[in-house]
């Protein structure tokens, strides 16, 4: 049987990690906020963005831009955005296993572009050749480090090194729910509107597409990082939350062995004194 | 007077400006864009530069680095890859922006590092020309 003395230093130990977590939760909980805004504020832009696309989409163009071209698919690309660090349940592992899922699904040629440590380090060992790797985001990533990204992802698929990107991302839902996602990133399929007014066009409506469509490709980039960074911050806020919680109960649980113990031992003690004193008379 | 129209300004980092404007000029791809309530619905692309905006007769500004603007129904959205208005510029900063650009261009090393300082440099110089109005 452990004594009381060493049950009290794990009871301390725990307690350290307890305070621990605790702060880790609520850290996540200050970022998972400036994350949720920023997903937020990058909502308006991206709508009015799509807007124009399908108000675009419906001039007739001589020749279709190669971002909308659709290719025989030899060569697919999975751009996956995981997270830097750990400690945030089942945030990585989940999207992983999803992505994993898939590549076995394809039968065409998979390659890799991953942002964030947690998937590199994951896939550093397999087969599947990494076309990019991108870590050490941050917190608090910026539209022009999510530029840097989508300006390689449209060269390698102008390239021909890709003939299908998807993204593979964390859909964030709530704080306490994100879910594992999965968008077509290239070629960038033409959306749907309706017949609109007739508009001026100025340049030309093909020049402004070949602009519009890679900024496009660079949004949906910054989105998907952002509500990645969200999701995680979500994940981790849970993770601490639930090994707090742990904790406590660990702590009660092990303050009650405590006191056992060391009743155990005052009751050893007296029954000693008092078969002693017996053995006297 | 001809009454007023919605300008709305956004960025891929949040709204930057949503204000009712009597006129707006903008740095328009092909040389400056003058907008005037009703006008017909148009599309087109944006440079560097600086957007005037007219409220209550008084013009400000906001400097912007391309992007896409878009005219329909009165109101005016301009699709910014960066935004700033004219009160939020830190004038001290541009001016070193500026003067690093052009040191940089004087050293000229390569291709992209030319681009990227020529790039820099109509940033800061269209930041500056956007708070010289201001007074």
């Amino acid at each position: 049987m452990a004594g009381a003395q060493d049950i009290r230093r794990r009871i301390r130990s725990v307690r350290n990690m307890q305070q621990i977590t605790k702060a880790m939760k609520m850290v996540s909980a200050a970022k998972l906020r400036k994350a949720q805004l920023k997903l937020n504020a990058a909502r308006p832009y991206a709508s009015q963005l799509q807007g124009v696309l399908e108000r675009l989409a419906q001039v007739q163009m001589d020749e279709v831009h190669p971002l909308l071209q659709e290719r025989s698919v030899q060569k697919v690309v999975y751009v996956l955005i995981t997270s830097d660090r750990g400690l945030c349940g089942g945030y990585n592992a989940n999207l992983i296993r999803k992505t994993s899922g898939l590549i076995a699904e394809t039968k065409q040629e998979v390659k890799l572009v991953t942002v964030g440590r947690k998937g590199r380090d994951f896939y550093r060992r397999g087969k599947i050749e990494f076309l990019a790797e991108y870590t050490g985001l941050g917190d608090n990533p910026s539209y022009n480090q999510a530029k840097e990204i989508a300006q390689e992802v449209v060269r390698l698929y102008v390239k021909g090194e890709a003939d299908e990107v998807y993204i593979m991302y964390t859909e964030f839902v709530t704080a306490m729910t994100q879910r594992p996602a999965q968008i077509k990133l290239l070629p960038i399929e033409k959306p749907e509107g309706k017949q609109s007014k007739q508009y001026i066009f100025e340049p030309s409506p093909e020049e402004i597409l070949s602009n519009l469509l890679p900024k496009y490709v660079e949004t949906q980039i910054f989105r998907t990082i952002l509500e990645g960074k969200a999701s995680e911050q979500g994940a981790r806020m849970t993770a601490m939350s639930s090994a707090t919680d742990n904790a406590k109960d660990m702590i009660g649980r092990l303050s009650l062995a405590m006191n056992r113990a060391r009743q155990a031992a005052i009751t050893t003690e007296i029954s000693e004194i008092v078969s002693g004193a017996a053995a006297l008379e | 007077m001809a009454g007023t129209f919605s300008l709305r300004i956004v960025s891929p980092e949040g709204d930057v400006l949503k204000e009712d404007v009597e006129f707006v000029v903008l740095p328009g791809g092909l040389g400056e864009l003058g907008i005037l309530p009703n006008h017909a619905p148009l599309i087109a692309g944006m440079d560097i530069g600086v957007i005037r905006y007219t409220v209550n007769g008084s013009v400000r500004r906001a400097a912007v680095t391309g992007g896409f603007v878009e005219v329909i129904e009165n109101s005016t959205i301009v699709l910014a890859d960066t935004a700033v208005l004219s009160e939020e510029i830190d004038l001290a900063r541009a001016v070193e922006a500026k003067e690093r650009a052009i040191k940089r261009l004087a050293a000229r090393t390569n291709e992209i590092d030319v681009r990227r300082a020529e790039y820099a440099l109509r940033r800061a110089t269209a930041r500056i020309e956007a708070t010289e109005g201001k007074k």
